[in-house]
């Protein structure tokens, strides 16, 4: 199972953002670097969700443009974009069959359950190679980010 | 010659790195080079009708292709095309 190691305090930022967007789906992109085949996230994105005012409660989108400042903001941070961040408002923290549609093989997809207004909890998950399905990543939450020989 | 910057999930099939430097005198000449040399990389970009794959986004500095003359975009010397994801779920 991967590993992706998230500071409390990004944590609880994208707790908050789920929250605030509620009863709206939430998201943003997450940047990091890879250590040894773990994944570690320093810095987060806030983006708009571009879906039309009638989607926005169940589907988000994030355009090219944004994906375009996304990496030019992780490469002046010396970092990549790892993976997304989104909220399920009212419904669990698992993928839908429209995430498994829509989405990229490697990244990391966080999911939070956020419930009548409340962040629950977060999942995260990487869609399979050959597109069958979502594999769970282990989150492991830490104080700071602190790769292995640093 | 232009260079082709790669976003994570494409970097393990082009030996993982992240920028390539290849000759081309359009977008799609400059592409068909990145494939030659990773092959690997044919079917992220490509879907079975050899169109690129709807989620792939290709910007010339800060302009997205379609904006310009799509895969037939002449590039210059020192020109940096970037392949980029748009991302949805729900």
């Amino acid at each position: 199972m991967t590993k992706l190691h998230i500071p409390h305090q990004i944590m609880t930022k994208i707790h908050n953002h789920g929250e605030e967007s509620y009863p709206d789906e939430g998201a943003g992109l997450m940047l990091g670097r890879l250590e040894e085949g773990e994944r570690w996230i320093e810095s987060i994105l806030f983006l708009e969700n571009a879906r039309e005012d009638g989607a926005r409660h169940n589907r988000y989108l994030i355009t090219a443009e944004d994906m375009l400042q996304g990496e030019k903001e992780a490469e002046k941070q010396g970092l990549s974009i790892i993976g997304i961040f989104h909220s399920h408002p009212d419904h669990p923290n698992q993928p839908s069959e429209f995430d498994r549609e829509y989405a990229i093989p490697w990244y990391s997809y966080l999911i939070t359950s956020v419930q009548a207004g409340k962040a629950v909890d977060s999942k995260s998950w990487q869609l399979r190679d050959d597109r069958s399905g979502f594999d769970q990543e282990e989150i492991i939450k830490v104080d700071s980010f602190q790769p292995k020989g640093e | 010659m232009p260079t082709l910057k790669i976003p994570a999930p494409l970097r393990p099939y082009a030996s993982g790195e992240s920028a390539i430097t290849l000759p081309g005198e359009t977008v799609a000449e400059l592409l068909e080079a990145a494939v030659e040399k990773h092959p690997e990389l044919n079917k992220h970009l490509f879907g079975d009708d050899n169109q690129l794959r709807p989620f792939v986004n290709l910007f010339l500095d800060e302009e997205n292709i379609t904006q310009l003359s799509g895969l037939e975009t002449p590039l210059a010397e020192g020109d940096t095309v970037l392949i980029i994801p748009s991302i949805a779920g729900g």
